[in-house]
């Protein structure tokens, strides 16, 4: 077992040693430029390009030709609602998204309402999924877009896509999912769902960063996003640039890794989270965020109550995982998402992600329930709120100087 | 972000862990910041009858810097006369321990902290609570 333990897989995954492989070539002898159409070099790329455009399309149901190579979902996010914006505007202003998506997401929509959107940004129930009965009234004849991601990237609770895409459709609405943490590591059909388009990512699938792709449906209906980088008219006038082909092909051989191995690997992961989960939750006051019903297989979000996330961190040093904690940045504002549930400030301060992956061993689940009990204790050992909560103390009658 | 060998070592072995009895005249508690900002800072000292601080204790909830500058502060004020505790400029808590901009906050809670924990042993005391008039927020 390697020391620290990687449990952030939310946040990157390690790359295949597989998809490495394919890579390889594609930097030194197989270096074309996809859009060279008079040499074999050129020829070479291109059919890389649409052997990777069909593995990726093969994952989610889709036809290879309504898949847009992107830099990540970064970008696809931006380009699927500032698109839709742009192309839909003579239909109307109004997009529909919620306050725990990702920031690419919500600060792409405060952008455009700068531009004249309107946007509902919808609440949350305290696990995490949406209101369905809130997204029907929230529907008005200007909506042009639902954004609403697959699977939340903090607390891994999957949204009800399928219900979702039919209210959006049944109002005359595109739908678009953040597809980034539930593609490759749960079954994605975008006919089966509804999606019209959506945004993943090579990274958190065991690829290359800096890749991404954006789905864009063909047919029933025919979408279009107007392009917001132009150029060379790539990727059917909707991305311009030269194509990333070791990227892409590395891109293309993690989704035909995920296709075939996703079922194992959910199974396998499930069955450790839960062990993690309930190795964890035996200490005292400490709560699973988010709901336990619906969501990712390798996902575990838990606040250890009286203990601050940013210190735990660092009391489990041989462990790399993330908290909702932000000690660092000027405001000391917690997790948007956990708040978003309904956390009081100081339980997302006391919250704890780990992220599992197709690389996690049982051993190292072991280590890390070691690890953070130790952690939680030695801090407890420390925290003035532990004490007083331990004497019967209620910490709500007393009068914080806020600061 | 890194922190520095000195934030580590107060961390992994703080010094001064622990409770004295409040409400004992001659031991001063201060609490200061808040569940919700991710940082509470408990500080106690004993005093004895010449005004020199004989022990203090902390309990910290927050990151590894809040716990370090507590720890840190606990040090500092053992053996201390308590006038010359209250001159404790938070920047000298920043400098030991080689705090980046992002965590100066948390020596200006271990400031605040002191200054709480001996105004409450003044007033204890019979005597007045100094205010000081240094404006960190
Ligand atoms: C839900 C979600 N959307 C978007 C992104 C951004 O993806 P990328 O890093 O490929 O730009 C991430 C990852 O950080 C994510 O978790």
């Amino acid at each position: 077992m390697d020391i620290p333990v990687y449990l952030d897989n939310n946040a990157t995954t390690p790359m295949d040693p597989r998809v490495l492989d394919a890579m390889i070539p594609y930097f030194t002898q197989k270096f074309g430029n996809a859009a060279s159409r008079n040499h074999a070099f050129g020829w070479v790329a291109e059919e890389a390009i649409d052997y990777a455009r069909e593995a990726v399309a093969k994952l989610i149901g889709a036809n290879e030709k309504e898949i847009i190579f992107t830099s990540g979902a970064t970008e696809s996010d931006n380009l699927a609602i500032k698109g839709v914006f742009e192309m839909y505007k003579d239909k109307g202003n109004h997009i529909i998204t919620c306050i725990t998506e990702h920031k690419a997401v919500l600060d792409t929509c405060k952008h455009l309402e700068k531009l004249g959107a309107e946007v509902t940004y919808l609440p949350v129930n305290s696990d995490g999924l949406i209101d369905l009965d809130l997204l029907e009234q929230s529907m008005t004849e200007r909506t042009i877009l639902v954004s609403i991601m697959y699977g939340n990237n903090e607390i891994g609770i999957i949204q009800p896509i399928k219900q979702i895409s039919d209210i959006a459709h049944k109002h005359g609405a595109l739908f678009f999912t953040d597809g980034v943490q539930a593609v490759g590591k749960i079954p994605v059909d975008v006919i089966a769902d509804g999606i019209d388009i959506m945004a993943f990512t090579a990274h958190k699938m065991y690829g290359p960063k800096g890749v991404g792709a954006l789905y864009v449906r063909r047919k029933n209906p025919r979408v279009k996003v107007t392009a917001q980088m132009d150029g060379g008219g790539h990727e059917r006038g909707m991305r311009s640039g030269t194509m990333n082909v070791p990227g892409i092909v590395g891109f293309g051989k993690a989704c035909e890794l995920s296709r075939l191995e996703m079922a194992d690997d959910a199974k396998r992961l499930s069955v450790l989270r839960d062990k993690l989960e309930s190795g964890l939750t035996v200490l005292e006051e400490s709560y699973v965020n988010g709901n336990r019903e619906h969501r990712l297989p390798h996902v575990a979000n838990i606040s250890f109550k009286y203990v601050e996330g940013e210190g735990l961190m660092m009391a489990m040093k041989d462990l790399a995982v993330s908290s909702g904690s932000a000690c660092t940045s000027a405001s000391l504002e917690p997790s948007y998402v956990l708040k978003g549930l309904g956390l009081s400030d100081d339980l997302a301060h006391s919250s704890i992600r780990f992220g599992l992956g197709r690389f996690t061993t049982e051993e190292e689940v072991d280590f890390a329930i070691q690890q953070t009990k130790t952690a939680v204790n030695h801090l407890r050992d420390l925290s003035p709120l532990w004490e007083m909560f331990k004497e019967g103390i209620d910490l709500d009658s007393i009068e914080w100087a806020e600061h | 972000m890194a922190y520095s060998d000195k934030v580590i070592d107060h961390y992994t072995h703080p010094r001064n862990v622990g409770t004295l009895d409040k409400s004992k005249n001659n031991v001063g508690t201060g609490l200061v910041g808040a569940p919700e900002c991710g940082d509470v800072m408990r500080l106690q000292i004993e005093v004895d009858e010449n005004n020199v601080i004989t022990d203090a204790k902390f309990k910290t909830f927050g990151c590894g810097s809040a716990i370090a500058s507590s720890s840190l502060a606990t040090e500092w004020l053992k053996g201390k006369n308590i006038d010359d505790a209250m001159t404790i400029d938070n920047m000298d808590i920043v400098e030991e321990l080689a705090l980046p901009p992002v965590k100066i906050h948390c020596s200006v809670l271990a400031e605040d902290a002191i200054k709480a924990a001996i105004n409450d042993y003044r007033v204890k005391n019979g005597l007045e609570a100094i205010v000081s008039e240094k404006t960190h927020h």
